[in-house]
């Protein structure tokens, strides 16, 4: 056993596009001030009816038809979710009878805006204590049920949608695809990123986010770097939380990746939590911009205040 | 211990840095946002590498209070 490996990616968007326009007739807002402050052009957003589950879903099934595996392989499905408003059957459960997946060990988890990059890890560690042999680990959010969208400082930001990859067991000599993964969390500033109550709206403490996450995460990053035995100029694609472009763009600098490319689906996407990641990673896949047996940094952080990241090889 | 020309010295080099604030227009009476049209996160940037540049804490609750960037040296010049 030789740990596991990411061998197909898929996601999901809804249909509908919220542009920085649209939100400028709901608030006292701009399409300058958006693209200058967090680097959003447009979002998508779900139908009253789509719900996590279903995009879930929907990103899960395009994984699965590119993995060369069938729903009868599945013995894992674990959700990274933090705005799925049903408390049970969770969302796990609901991806797998969609799927036609018989008997999964099947839960979500919820670290927020990290959640795919923990999701990931838990999977990575099932597998290499032999819990599992092939598994589907999602990202999936529906925001737009936890937006106030009269609040013009956090309605401009976030998204809906999912991203998903199947992870199998690494036989033989493959070289390990998925790298160890540095976690870990700031409890103390957990009132910065707040979906808290009933009905559970965002609030955040934008300065205070964004000084933790440009000063702190830089070297956590390159833990993760370190740890996998990549050296930060081999990256070949820095896939982070979108949370902010400049967020993005002040974590890059600092880790110098001058061979990287930087994923920047927040300006289509918005900030869409724990799919962000899988979904940004998907696309740059799709597009073909990452060779496949690239390593590539994926770096969750946000809400809690949590963060994981780990290196995976591009399938 | 730095003078206050100095400070402002400092933080004009990080403003210019950061936020592309030409040294000339910065002086003790001008504010970040209005005069300066530094925004709310480039503040922080400012707020950042003036720690690291004066050797003080400067927190979250803190920043508000920073409108001038007299309030920031004299913030400075007392704590650094």
């Amino acid at each position: 056993m030789t740990g596991s490996r990411i061998i197909s990616l898929g996601h999901y968007q809804p249909s509908r596009v919220l542009t920085n326009d649209d939100l400028a007739q709901m608030v006292d807002t701009n399409d300058a001030w958006i693209r200058d402050r967090v680097g959003i052009a447009s979002r998508r957003i779900a139908s009253g009816e789509e719900t996590v589950a279903d995009m879930a879903a929907a990103a899960a099934e395009k994984a699965l038809a590119g993995s060369g595996l069938t729903a009868t392989d599945i013995d894992l499905v674990v959700v990274a979710t933090c705005s799925s408003v049903d408390r049970c059957p969770n969302v796990a459960t609901r991806v797998a009878h969609r799927l036609g997946i018989q008997a999964p060990g099947a839960y979500d988890l919820n670290t927020a805006c990290s959640g795919f990059s923990y999701a990931l890890a838990t999977v990575d560690h099932a597998i290499a204590a032999g819990a599992s042999r092939n598994a589907i680990v999602i990202g999936a959010e529906k925001l737009s049920d936890v937006v106030d969208w009269t609040d013009r400082s956090t309605a401009i930001i976030f998204g809906d949608g999912a991203g998903a990859a199947v992870v199998t067991a690494n036989d033989g000599d493959e070289p390990t695809g998925v790298g160890p993964v540095i976690w870990g969390s700031a409890p103390d500033k957990g009132d910065a990123v707040r979906i808290e109550g009933w009905r559970p709206y965002i609030q955040q403490e934008g300065q205070a986010v964004f000084r933790w996450a440009t000063t702190a995460l830089a070297p956590i990053a390159l833990q993760a770097c370190e740890r996998a035995g990549v050296d930060p100029s081999e990256i070949a694609a820095f896939v982070s939380h979108q949370a902010n472009s400049r967020i993005i763009d002040g974590i890059a600098k600092r880790l110098n990746m001058p061979n990287a490319v930087i994923a920047k689906d927040i300006v289509e996407s918005g900030n869409t939590s724990a799919a962000s990641v899988p979904l940004a990673l998907s696309k740059l896949v799709e597009r073909r911009e990452v060779p496949s047996g690239a390593p590539v940094l994926l770096f969750g952080f946000g809400g809690g205040l949590t963060y994981a990241g780990q290196v995976v090889r591009c399938p | 211990m730095s003078s206050r020309e100095e400070i402002t010295a400092g933080l004009a080099e990080i403003l210019e840095e950061v936020a592309g604030v030409s040294p000339a227009d910065v002086a003790e009476s001008k504010s970040f946002t209005e005069d300066l049209d530094v925004d709310s996160l480039s503040m922080v940037e400012v707020v950042v590498a003036a720690e690291e540049k004066f050797g003080v804490k400067i927190p979250d609750e803190e920043v508000q209070n920073l409108k001038t960037v007299g309030d920031a040296v004299s913030f400075i010049a007392k704590n650094s």
